[in-house]
């Protein structure tokens, strides 16, 4: 340096002086400046959630309950050999348990275990359904507008928020009541998910938005990748953990919703097996007949209970931070 | 102090002895202070010196009980003025924190809450720490606080909230809070680490007048050994856990007898521009004697020292005849439309008419402070960001009207390493994905041969070839800074523009990936723009320098002589705020 003379060098090395302290070679081993110490197997976040949710008995709980219900709702025949809306006889209206009969008769004389082993399926094809709409409306619009901005953003998200300023129930209500004559398991899946999907894209978005700012988008750029190469290769696939997780829960909201709208009377109509539908049916009979209304209840509430917890295990299991912090 | 203090033998202000500090994780309790002891004398000022992951801050935070939830001291005390801190209640310790010992933390911008307005906040320290009471009284020492911290119009700051203050700003006010008790110990973790380097000099020469006038003793944390050595009078090395050497820092500084430290030594780049500059001595002579027979020879200073690194670079430069230039930059200008306070529109010049060549194979590097404009050249010679105005050329060639076809050669021919390891990588994909993307975008070969070009560029950069199947989140930043260099060369550019790719590195493994560039610019012939805010780090890099501030060249020169003669006031104050500059090296 120009203003700061070079100091010259010193005669000697300086004494060791007595408050010099230096440990021992033996206690603090050297290893090599940033050696790479890998582990037995890959390890990525997808690898790792799934390593976390292994290890959690509550995951294999709840995705047995789910499976089993799937299975249920796929072939109901297994499960009971009675007809759930034929051979129902008024001569047992509210009749109590019988043999074949576990939980006894509905006031139109009907098995209760057969309609809600056959009710499985309405349940789940909503759920499903709605799932499917939402989570493609919402990756579509979420995607879109986060990744590519500018107008098209406003565009999107405006038309987001015009969904999302109604509530989905109530949406749906008036969507049913239109559709009154029309009522089957599709419509009213459409009608739930038309209106669910905007929180689904409002999560993606954000996600997108942290991501499409990383280094790594900036260096596929360099490289030279189109823009949707990198939207389908480096940002949607690090946007979308928390995707999934909602989804999860969403799909238990769909559920719940269904019921709602068919306990309202605007959701399936009362031909229809649905878990909703024998609520509805039961209300009057609560006190003489509980079980009318408890076993569909029950029947949703664990399905709902145990997408739920599905849904936040996902959620924790994707989080790393979540996962530290346990 | 109390004068029967004064009268007695030095009782040690802070003495921590054999302290065990745990921290409990997926896989049982994990040490991380494996029995540390320090002292420190009242008055002192003592420097802990480490790399991250080495136990200095935590250690920091064990003596004011400020661990994580997760962590706890298992053994061991601190003793403070005789009191053992580590076995004091959450209430005692309360006492204690702010007004006998304050604390500065790391990141200024992170610290303030943004929603109250900086008066509040001291107020509040002020009145937590009883040190005033009643609003008038607490006021009129919240505005001294300000003004002792070096705010001008104290009165009136009050009022401004922290996003009105400039990071040098709001780690004066952390500063001031902290010392507004007159404590008699000051912890400040990395002070001005997330600072610019003139304003880290201004604050660190303020914090020194501050501490020297009120008697306070000052403990504080930092990685760069130049600075502690500069700053402190006594030094601590930290590594893995463990004091490795602790002494007078100028006497570990000129005589480091611990094979880590003398490691240290070797790495630092304030200490190697030093060196440099002072006749490109080697280190190894100056460690003297080593401790450990063998220690020297077993190449574990040779293998990182900057020193012959920048030697060697220097030789291999002076042996390439002149090949023209690669890279020329002509009024380079790009203005930003931006939101001004009022919500009115407003433009920004980010880059204001910048001119410069780099003649091909050299390097040039391009220092500034944050906001000088730096990154956002290099976006636009990487046609990330088109310019306003100007033009660039490579190779003669005009890169503005390229596209398609014409583009993709360009951005084959020229590569970016970025600052962050951990954001450059794309998480999800494997390493030999990350590394093979640009041939296969660029339909390089078949599979095979991408496959052994992957094999090839992991050897390159010292990198075992099972990376290849493994994700980013199992490599330390370093290797994945690696990982990026060699996506960088897999499409064999000629040219690489290395945006502060090793600013966010640890000393060690910095001087190791600095080393890897010089040697591969050697084989490959590559021509860098080496984009840095430190200046020492371009001493040992770079053959030519341009220095920009507000978003001009405001000089540029030959390496030599910009640090032999620099010509401008902003240039001087910029060498003058490398860490270390002012301490004899005894080299």
């Amino acid at each position: 340096m120009s203003n700061t003379p070079i100091d010259t060098v010193p005669e000697k090395i300086p004494e060791r002086s007595p408050d010099h302290f230096v440990a021992a070679l033996d206690d603090t081993p050297l290893v090599d400046v940033d050696s790479v110490t890998v582990g037995e197997k890959p390890s990525n976040l997808w690898i790792d959630a799934w390593r976390d949710l292994r290890r959690r008995p509550t995951f294999w709980i709840s995705l047995v309950v789910i499976l089993f219900i799937a299975v249920v709702a796929i072939f109901p025949t297994l499960f009971t050999q009675v007809l759930p809306d034929q051979n129902c006889s008024l001569d047992n209206s509210n009749a109590g348990p019988a043999a074949g009969h576990p939980f006894g008769f509905t006031k139109q004389g009907c098995d209760i275990f057969s309609r809600t082993v056959h009710g499985a399926s309405t349940s789940l094809s909503v759920g499903f359904i709605v799932i499917l709409l939402t989570t493609v409306l919402g990756i579509l619009f979420g995607a879109f507008a986060g990744f590519y901005g500018g107008w098209l953003d406003s565009l999107l998200s405006r038309i987001g928020d015009i969904f999302f300023s109604i509530p989905y129930i109530l949406a749906a209500i008036v969507v049913m009541s239109v559709l009154f004559a029309y009522r089957n398991v599709f419509v009213l899946s459409l009608a739930i998910g038309i209106f669910a999907w905007p929180s689904t894209a409002r999560v993606l978005r954000a996600e997108i938005l942290r991501v499409k700012n990383s280094d790594f988008v900036m260096a596929a750029t360099a490289v030279g990748l189109t823009r949707f190469r990198i939207l389908m290769r480096h940002v949607l696939p690090n946007s979308i953990a928390p995707v999934i997780a909602i989804t999860t829960i969403s799909l238990a909201g769909a559920i719940v919703a269904e019921a709602s709208l068919s306990f309202l009377g605007v959701g399936l109509p009362p031909t229809f097996m649905s878990w909703g539908n024998d609520i509805s049916q039961a209300q009057s009979d609560l006190r003489t007949n509980p079980q009318t209304l408890i076993i569909p209840s029950l029947a949703l509430s664990i399905t709902v209970f145990a997408f739920i917890i599905i849904g936040e295990l996902i959620r924790d299991a994707l989080d790393p931070k979540a996962r530290a912090q346990r | 102090m109390s004068t029967s203090e004064n009268l007695t033998p030095a009782r040690p202000l802070l003495e921590i002895k054999n302290l065990e500090v745990a921290f409990k994780t997926q896989n049982g309790m994990v040490k991380a202070l494996k029995g540390v002891d320090i002292t420190l004398m009242p008055g002192k000022t003592l420097a802990i010196v480490g790399e991250s992951g080495s136990g200095k801050s935590t250690t920091a935070h064990a003596i004011i009980n400020l661990l994580p939830g997760s962590g706890k001291i298992t053994g061991g005390e601190v003793l403070f003025d005789g009191k053992d801190l580590s076995k004091l209640s959450q209430k005692e310790i309360q006492f204690i924190r702010g007004r006998e010992i304050g604390f500065v933390p790391q990141d200024p911008m992170a610290n303030l809450n943004p929603v109250w307005s900086i008066g509040f906040q001291v107020e509040e320290a002020i009145r937590a720490n009883g040190i005033a009471k009643g609003r008038a009284e607490v006021k009129k020492r919240a505005i001294q606080v300000l003004k002792e911290a070096g705010l001008e119009d104290a009165d009136k700051r009050m009022k401004q909230f922290p996003h009105q203050f400039s990071g040098g700003m709001r780690q004066r006010v952390l500063i001031g809070m902290g010392l507004s008790s007159s404590p008699k110990l000051l912890i400040a973790d990395e002070p001005t680490s997330a600072l610019d380097v003139t304003v880290q000099r201004k604050i660190l020469d303020h914090l020194e007048t501050l501490t020297r006038d009120s008697g306070t003793a000052l403990l504080f944390i930092t990685h760069d050994l130049g600075l502690a050595a500069e700053r402190a009078e006594q030094l601590v090395v930290m590594y893995k856990g463990r004091v490795v050497e602790s002494g007078p820092s100028r006497e570990i500084l000129q005589n480091p007898l611990h094979p880590y430290t003398q490691r240290l030594v070797a790495a630092a780049p304030s200490l190697a521009s030093r060196r440099i500059q002072s006749g490109r001595q080697s280190v190894v002579a100056a460690a003297g004697t080593p401790l450990y027979a063998g220690a020297a020879d077993a190449g574990v200073t040779e293998s990182i020292d900057l020193v012959s690194a920048a030697a060697a670079r220097a030789e291999q430069v002076a042996h390439t005849p002149a090949a023209g230039n690669a890279i020329e930059v002509r009024d380079l200008t790009k203005i930003y439309k931006i939101r001004g306070a009022k919500g009115d529109a407003k433009t920004l010049k980010a880059v204001d008419s910048v001119n410069f060549s780099i003649a091909r194979g050299t390097t040039m590097a391009l220092v500034g402070e944050s906001g000088s404009g730096k990154s956002t050249v290099a976006r636009m010679l990487l046609r990330l960001e088109d310019a306003t105005s100007g033009e660039i050329r490579i190779d003669g060639v005009d890169t503005a009207p390229l596209a398609g076809r014409e583009l993709l050669n360009l951005r084959r021919r020229m590569q970016p390493v970025f600052q962050d390891p951990y954001g450059s990588l794309n998480p999800l994909r494997n390493i030999g994905n990350t590394i093979g993307e640009p041939l296969d975008v660029h339909k390089v070969g078949d599979r095979k041969s991408r496959r052994a070009r992957v094999f090839e560029l992991l050897d390159q950069v010292s990198l075992p070839r099972t990376l290849a199947g493994r994700y980013p989140n199992e490599l330390s930043g370093g290797q994945r800074q690696r990982v990026a260099i060699a996506r960088a060369l897999s499409l064999k550019p000629d040219m690489v523009i290395l945006d502060e790719a090793v600013s966010a590195l640890d000393v060690l493994v910095q001087a190791q990936i600095l080393r890897l560039l010089s040697e591969l610019q050697e084989e490959l012939s590559l021509t860098y723009l080496f984009i840095t805010h430190d200046l020492a780090v371009v001493r040992v890099i770079a053959d030519n320098v341009s220095v920009m501030q507000g978003g001009r060249i405001v000089e540029a020169a030959s390496t030599d002589e910009v640090f032999g003669n620099p010509r401008m006031e902003y240039t001087k104050e910029l060498l003058d705020a490398i860490p270390g500059a002012h301490i004899p090296l005894g080299v």
